[in-house]
C-alpha cells in the first residue's frame, strides 16, 4: 500500500502486461490465451513487441483485428480455424496457450477435471478439456484470477496439465515439446526457473507484497533476494487497451482495483 | 433412389437398451435435441453416450438414460459447468470413461478408419491413463522406438447429429461457424441418423452455402429427420441462436428432485410437436 504508484495504475492493466508479456519473442506462433485477461494480453502484445502472433476470435476464426472481444467493424478473418484444425497446430507445435485452473501446483501441474477423489469425486468440474494435449505438445502458461492456497496448492488432485515433475519421468523423446513458461495471478508473476523446476516467485504487481503472495500460495514459494515489480503499462498500451483492445473494460470486472 | 426420411421415433425405435450411442455437435452447440428429447421418451437404459457434451449429457444423465460416459468435457459453454452430470458424477451414478479433447478426435478418427487405435503424444504425464484403462502405451516400430500412447476406436452403435440443412438423401450441410466432428461421428457408428433445420431438394443445397459447407455425404446416412428448431435449446446458427433464458431453466431444475420433475412433466413428457408447441405460446 505504501508504493506510490498504487492507485494510479489498475491492477487489470499490470494483469494485462505480464500476460503479454508472456507472448515475447514467440514470433509467427497462434496465441491462444483463454479467459478475458489474456485475450486482451495476447492482443495488445501483438498490437506491439509481437506483430507476427495469430490469435483467434474464441470461435472458429483466426482473425486481425486489435478489439479482443467485439469487432463492430466486422472481423478480419485470416484463416478457417474449427476446433478439428485446433489440434493440427497443438500437434504441429504452433501454438502457445494460457489455460486456467481450479487447482494448480508447485510443479506446475493443473487440474480442472474434478476435486477429491477422481472416482468419485466431491465436485465435479469440466473434465480433462485439452490440458493433456496442450501441456505435452507446446508452451503453456496459465492465469488465474484469484490467486489463493486453494488454487496454488500443493498437489493437484488430478492431473490434467502436466507439470515439471511429471514430465520428467518421462523420456526425453516424449518430453521434449513440454514447457510451462509462466504463471500470471492477479498478485503476481510465476515462473519456473529454479534447479527442479518448481514455482518460484518473479515479479510482485506494484502495491502487492512478497509476504501478500506467500500468504496466498498454498505451497512453500521460493522468492529471489531481489524480487522485481511487474512491469507497468506504458501510456501508449494504456491508451491501446482503454480506446482498442478492451473499450467496455472487461478486464476491470475480471481484476477489479484492490 | 432411397428417400430416407423418418421420425425422430422411428429413428429411436432402432436403439436397444445397453447400446453406445454418439451424439454430435459441441457443448451447448448445434445438438440433436429433438432426438435426445425422443430418447427421453423411450424405454432405453444403461446407454453409453460418446459426446462433445453439452446438455444432452446432463439430460439423458438426469432421466437415469445413462450407464457409462465417454467424453473430453460437459459444458452449457455460457454456464461453464453441466449441473446435471456434475450430479451424476459425484453420485456415482454414471462410469467415467475420460478423453483429452484431442484424443477424443482420434478416437473418433480411428472408428471412421476401422483402426483399432490411434498413436498420439497426448496422454502422456497426465492422469488420463490412471483414470481412462481403455487408454494404453504402444511403442513406434520404427527407429525412434518412441513410447506413444494408444487411443482405442470410439465405435459406436448409432450417431446422431444435427445439420442446418440436408436433402431427402442424407446430403447435410451446416451453415454455421464450425462443423465440428459430425462427419466423424457418423463415419465411426452402425447405425446413422442426421437431424435437420429443413429438408431442401438436392439441387437447392448450393443455393444455401459453398461447397465446402456440404459436410455430410449421404453414403454416411441411414435416417434423415426434419426437425424445424430440432437444436433447441442449444444454439444452431445462423438459423437461431441459443436460448440462453431456456439454458439457465434447464439449469435451475437440478437444484433439487421437484425442480426436475416440474422442467420433466412441462417441457420432456410431451411429443415434438407439442414441446415446438408450448415453445412458441411461451414466447
Amino acid at each position: 500500500m505504501s508504493d506510490q504508484l498504487h492507485g494510479l495504475v489498475d491492477r487489470a492493466d499490470v494483469c494485462v502486461v505480464a500476460m503479454a508479456e508472456c507472448f515475447r519473442g514467440d514470433g509467427e506462433l497462434l496465441a491462444n490465451p483463454i479467459g478475458t485477461i489474456p485475450m486482451i494480453g495476447g492482443r495488445l502484445a501483438r498490437a506491439t513487441f509481437e506483430p507476427d502472433l495469430a490469435v483467434t476470435d474464441g470461435e472458429a476464426r483466426l482473425i486481425a483485428n486489435d478489439e479482443a472481444f467485439d469487432w463492430p467493424d466486422g472481423k478480419v478473418v485470416e484463416h478457417f480455424n474449427p476446433y478439428r484444425q485446433m489440434f493440427g497446430w497443438v500437434w504441429n507445435g504452433r501454438r502457445h496457450v494460457v489455460m486456467g485452473g481450479t487447482q494448480i501446483d508447485s510443479y506446475g501441474n493443473q487440474n480442472f477435471a474434478a476435486i477429491g477423489d477422481y472416482a468419485r469425486p466431491k465436485v465435479q468440474l469440466l473434465g480433462y478439456r485439452g490440458a493433456p494435449g496442450n501441456t505435452i505438445n507446446d508452451t503453456t502458461s496459465y492465469w488465474v484470477p484469484n490467486h489463493s492456497p486453494n488454487v496454488l496448492c500443493e498437489r493437484v488432485d488430478t492431473v490434467c496439465g502436466v507439470g515439471y515433475d511429471r514430465a520428467a519421468q518421462l523420456s526425453e523423446a516424449q518430453r521434449r515439446f513440454h514447457e510451462i513458461r509462466f504463471v500470471v495471478t492477479n498478485l503476481a508473476v510465476l515462473d519456473f526457473a529454479t534447479p527442479d523446476h518448481r514455482m518460484r516467485l518473479r515479479s510482485v504487481h506494484p502495491g502487492v507484497t512478497v509476504e501478500e503472495v506467500q500468504a496466498a500460495t498454498g505451497f512453500d514459494l521460493p522468492v529471489p533476494d531481489e524480487v522485481p515489480t511487474s512491469r507497468l503499462p506504458t501510456p501508449d498500451e494504456i491508451e491501446l487497451i482503454d480506446t482498442v483492445i478492451d473499450p467496455t473494460g472487461q478486464r476491470l470486472r475480471e481484476v477489479p482495483n484492490p | 433412389m432411397k428417400d430416407k426420411r423418418c421420425t425422430e421415433d422411428e429413428a429411436v425405435a432402432e436403439l436397444e437398451s445397453g447400446m453406445t450411442i454418439g451424439v454430435g455437435g459441441w457443448g451447448s452447440r448445434r445438438k440433436p435435441m429433438s432426438v435426445v428429447r425422443a430418447i427421453l421418451r423411450s424405454d432405453l437404459t444403461d446407454l453409453t453416450v460418446v459426446s462433445w457434451g453439452g446438455p444432452d449429457v446432463g439430460l439423458l444423465c438426469a432421466a437415469r438414460k445413462v450407464k457409462r460416459l465417454v467424453y473430453a468435457f460437459v459444458s452449457l459453454d455460457t454456464i461453464p459447468l453441466e449441473p446435471h452430470f456434475r450430479a451424476a458424477r459425484q453420485s456415482g451414478a454414471v462410469e467415467d470413461e475420460p478423453y483429452d479433447e484431442g484424443m477424443f478426435l482420434l478416437g473418433l478418427q480411428a472408428a471412421a478408419w476401422r483402426l483399432p487405435f490411434l498413436p498420439t503424444r497426448v496422454g502422456l504425464g497426465s492422469d488420463i491413463l490412471r483414470d481412462n484403462d481403455r487408454v494404453r502405451m504402444v511403442t513406434s516400430p520404427f527407429e525412434d522406438g518412441e513410447e506413444l500412447v494408444a487411443v482405442p476406436a470410439l465405435t459406436m452403435d448409432a450417431a446422431f447429429v444435427h445439420m442446418n440443412r440436408a436433402d431427402a438423401r442424407g446430403n447435410g450441410q451446416y451453415l454455421g461457424p464450425d462443423p465440428y466432428m459430425d462427419d466423424l461421428f457418423l463415419g465411426a457408428a452402425g447405425k446413422r441418423f442426421l437431424s435437420t433445420e429443413r429438408v431442401v431438394p438436392t439441387e437447392d443445397l448450393a443455393k444455401e452455402g459453398p461447397p465446402q459447407s456440404l459436410l455430410i455425404s449421404r453414403l454416411l446416412v441411414d435416417g434423415v429427420i426434419e426437425a424445424p428448431n430440432g437444436a433447441h435449446f442449444t444454439s444452431c446458427d445462423p438459423d437461431y441462436p441459443r436460448d440462453e433464458a431456456f439454458q439457465k431453466d434447464y439449469a435451475a431444475s437440478a437444484k433439487s428432485p421437484e425442480a426436475w420433475a416440474k422442467f420433466r412433466s412441462t417441457w420432456l413428457d410431451l411429443s415434438e410437436a407439442e414441446y415446438q408447441a408450448r415453445l412458441r405460446s411461451a414466447s
